[in-house]
């Protein structure tokens, strides 16, 4: 019997606004010495009222049009309403039934929502006594959330990095797991014949895209062995296993309804016009455009676009000469600091290291045989139909003959790897 | 007033009626006067102690926050203080706002100057009380479903719930806030005119105040009233209204009209579901609001709510609880759409209609809070604006012969707070009801 694990996704992302989400406090908390950065709205103190900060609803729209999400002309928060220490109001300011983006898609994963919410204080728990801390109190965060169209771990990992490489890109979030600014809550279940099974297993706040790896691994492995029962569970570092958290059983009745401090949010089709406008070149499209416009690899594409910061750096480098192998190649095996370097500089640098070091080709073809010889499952691999290892081959040969990679040392080594 | 006078009269009445919670020291206004000439330069006033003020007890009438020393001033005291005024106390009220008698209080219940055996009104009888007994010149108070008219009417002053999102409520301790209106209540309309204007505007802190320009409600007090259609809906002056309050507002109509004000009797036929739609959400909203009140970061535990207050908390809860939520929270929602249109159907026959404010003279302390359904009819004539966004106007227009204050109530368009001053200014020029005082 096939047993196919089903998985869903729910993602929070907070913020890089400047301020809270409904106060005017700042809203980077990472590092700070606790509740320096509170007010009486995000305290929840009486008589204190929301200010929903606009930036951080253009940004989630952003965000879910970056998703193909249908966006909601009329939006609003809503209460959900429940008590724990670190939710100084007795309920959370998020959004129920009309979020900001409904119904888009990444890839073949579909997304079910984008909507926006606040986040909790923290809790830290010394010995006997519980603290709170109200400097994340308030802070904006984005929630994704796909349908369960996850058939492997695999596929999940991908969806997350191109997650969090659109949200970058948009330049909205650090996404940063280390400082807990993207968290991951998976659910899983096991189908016997690919249907949506009658329960599954929320593994709640993980903050790495190894341990959801792990903790989906886990549950794969626990869930064939034992019962399948609709529960809550969170990720255990020390164990390397998920441990049972509360049981859904008890599920808490939030009793969402419409904040009333928040007047509903209106958006016109041409207000969402000009939001749109804002979504630089994602990702996906860009590398399409480095290989074609470009003629890079898929390889050195791929490693170009993931930072936008990189992707612009290599543009501007390539405006300034045609030689984009080199260039691309420069910056990947990071022959030159880009932090410090200005493209032009960097340009410079190249055709200086081609006209001051040219390649005497006995030596080049000797030395390409030699790396060649050596790697034989490399070659093998290339044989295969793994073009990337030209990168691998190119940064030895370049180290044997002692000058940087170029178009005709790439030339020649494809060359003889083809008349291999 | 001076600032003495009314200190000699917190002394004479602060006791025999429990108005005050908090009474500012004497030095301590006395210092605030050397502010410079402004608009409400050295008038003295109170607030009603739902309003929190930095470094001074606000307690929301509750055990809960006996104690407690707010960390910021709400938005209406600090354009008061800005515009001069003076604070001289904060007032009792029913705890929370839960309430119309002002017996619901963790500090006793607020006797009426007119006769101590009967209660103030509420939620505000501490506001109202100050004012008609002349310990300040105004007071604020909140109105979320008469609590600023009801206390108005049962004390003999006036008392002007404002439209929904005129006055920022930042810094007032919610109670319902889809229904909550900041308000001023002060012996005439005039002097109501004068704190609106300060009062009123945009406040950057509360998203549901309004962008609209704010009039000179003042200015516009004298100018000629035009054609006026005051509609008068016959339904309400049937059955369940005492026949005193009946007469008084009968006579009331009959001086309007000398006044060139056309009467036209209208009809609202779905009035009577102000008080179900009012106590199904106001409960809703509350249970929510009040969940911050569990004594782990400031005030006292849970176990200090009133029983009424209590049985809000449970109503609300229920309410919005999942397989309720429909029959209950939703279809209160949706009779409010009705509402709304009710009152814009009626509106659009006249530009005010006249109406009473309690069904009852104020009845005697002790016969209200024993019977809650009772008590929940008391509020029939002043529920329904809230929910719809109305202003109201509650002026003085007549006492029984037992010597108690009668009040009505003028209801306009929403932002029509001029209008509404203006017909008060007008009908305060030729009564004296809002000038009596009790003896005390």
């Amino acid at each position: 019997m096939k047993i196919t694990p089903i998985i869903g996704l729910e993602v929070h992302v907070e913020l890089a606004t400047a301020s809270k989400m409904f106060c005017g406090c700042p809203a980077d908390h990472f590092g700070k010495p606790p509740n320096i950065q509170t007010c009486p709205v995000c305290l929840g103190l009486p008589g204190a009222l929301p200010v929903p900060n606009k930036k951080a609803v253009e940004w989630t729209i952003i965000l879910a049009q970056a998703l193909d999400c249908k966006i909601n002309l009329i939006s609003k928060f809503d209460r959900k309403n429940y008590f724990y220490p670190d939710l100084p109001k007795g309920y959370q300011i998020t959004q129920y039934d009309q979020p900001f983006g409904e119904n888009g898609k990444l890839g073949k994963i579909r997304i079910r929502r984008v909507h926006l919410e606040e986040d909790t204080g923290k809790l830290q728990h010394e010995g006997q006594q519980s603290l709170v801390d109200f400097n994340r109190s308030g802070v904006p965060l984005v929630e994704i959330v796909t349908e369960p169209d996850f058939r492997s771990v695999e596929e999940v990992d991908v969806y997350l990095k191109k997650l969090q490489r659109i949200i970058r890109y948009l330049g909205i979030s650090s996404a940063d797991m280390e400082k807990g600014s993207m968290r991951l809550e998976p659910s899983i279940s096991l189908s016997n014949d690919g249907s949506l099974p009658n329960y599954r297993v929320e593994v709640k706040n993980i903050n790495s895209f190894r341990f959801v790896r792990m903790a989906l691994e886990y549950e794969i492995k626990r869930q064939q062995k034992e019962p399948h029962i609709q529960q809550t569970r969170g990720w255990s570092e020390a164990k390397n296993a998920t441990v049972p958290q509360r049981e859904k059983e008890e599920a808490h009745d939030y009793r969402y309804f419409p904040d009333p401090d928040i007047p509903p949010i209106r958006m016109s089709n041409e207000q969402l016009a000009i939001i749109k406008e804002q979504i630089p070149e994602l990702p996906e499209a860009k590398l399409t455009r480095f290989v074609k416009q470009y003629n890079l690899s898929q390889y050195a594409a791929n490693i170009l676009t993931d930072d936008k910061n990189t992707a612009d750096y290599f543009e501007e480098a390539a405006k300034l000469s045609d030689q984009f192998a080199d260039i691309a190649n420069w910056i990947i095996n990071k022959k030159a600091d880009i932090t410090t370097l200005v493209p032009a500089q960097l340009v410079e640098q190249i055709k200086k290291s081609q006209t001051a070091m040219p390649v005497d080709k006995t030596a080049l073809e000797q030395a390409i045989k030699t790396v060649l010889s050596a790697n034989p499952k490399a070659v093998a691999d290339y044989k295969k139909g793994k073009t990337a290892v030209i990168g691998f081959f190119l940064g030895k040969i370049s180290q044997a003959v002692k000058i940087p990679a170029n178009d005709m040392i790439r030339t020649v080594l494809e060359r003889m790897l083809n008349a291999r | 007033m001076t600032i003495d006078e009314c200190y000699q009269n917190i002394g004479r009445i602060a006791d025999k009626t429990n108005a005050f919670i908090t009474v500012i020291s004497k030095a301590e206004a006395v210092k605030k006067m050397q502010h410079a000439k402004s608009f409400l330069s050295g008038v003295p006033f109170v607030l009603k102690d739902s309003y929190v003020t930095k470094h001074i007890k606000t307690t929301a009438a509750s055990n809960v926050l006996k104690d407690y020393l707010p960390q910021y001033s709400a938005t209406v005291y600090r354009r008061l203080e800005g515009a001069g005024a003076i604070l001289l106390g904060k007032m009792n009220m029913d705890a929370w706002g839960h309430g119309g008698t002002s017996e619901n209080t963790d500090f006793g219940p607020v006797k009426n100057p007119w006769d101590l055996t009967r209660v103030a009104g509420g939620s505000g009888g501490g506001p109202a009380v100050a004012v008609v007994t002349d310990c300040a010149d105004f007071a604020i108070g909140e109105d979320t479903g008469g609590s600023i008219r009801n206390p108005a009417a049962w004390c003999g002053i006036t008392g002007l719930k404002v439209t929904y999102g005129r006055v920022s409520r930042y810094g007032c301790i919610a109670y319902a806030s889809s229904f909550d209106t900041v308000g001023p209540t002060a012996r005439t309309a005039q002097q109501c005119a004068r704190i609106l204007r300060v009062i009123a505007g945009k406040d950057p802190y509360d998203a549901t105040s309004s962008n609209k320009p704010v009039p000179d409600y003042v200015g516009q007090l004298k100018k000629p009233l035009g054609k006026l259609t005051i509609g008068w809906p016959k339904e309400l002056f049937g059955e369940g209204l005492d026949w005193e309050i009946k007469i008084a507002i009968e006579q009331a109509r009959r001086e309007l009209e000398k006044h060139g004000i056309k009467i036209k009797e209208i009809s609202m036929p779905l009035f009577s579901y102000g008080v179900p739609v009012y106590y199904i959400i106001a409960p809703s909203e509350t249970s929510s609001n009040l969940g911050r009140y569990d004594g782990v970061r400031f005030g006292n535990g849970r176990e200090n709510f009133t029983s009424e207050t209590k049985r809000r908390i449970m109503v609300g809860t229920y309410a919005l609880s999942a397989g309720y939520y429909d029959a209950y929270y939703k279809k209160a929602q949706q009779v409010r759409t009705l509402f709304i249109k009710e009152y814009a159907k009626a509106l659009s026959e006249c530009d005010m209609v006249l109406m009473p404010v309690n069904p009852t003279p104020p009845p005697k302390i002790g016969e209200l809070i024993n019977d809650p359904v009772k008590k929940l009819l008391a509020d029939y004539y002043t529920t329904s604006q809230n929910p719809v966004g109305v202003p109201s106007l509650a002026l003085p227009c007549g006492f029984t012969r037992s010597g108690l204050p009668i009040g009505m109530q003028l209801v306009g368009k929403m932002f029509s707070e001029d209008l509404l001053l203006q017909v008060g200014y007008r009908y305060q020029q030729a009564t004296d009801w809002h000038t009596r005082k009790p003896k005390l």
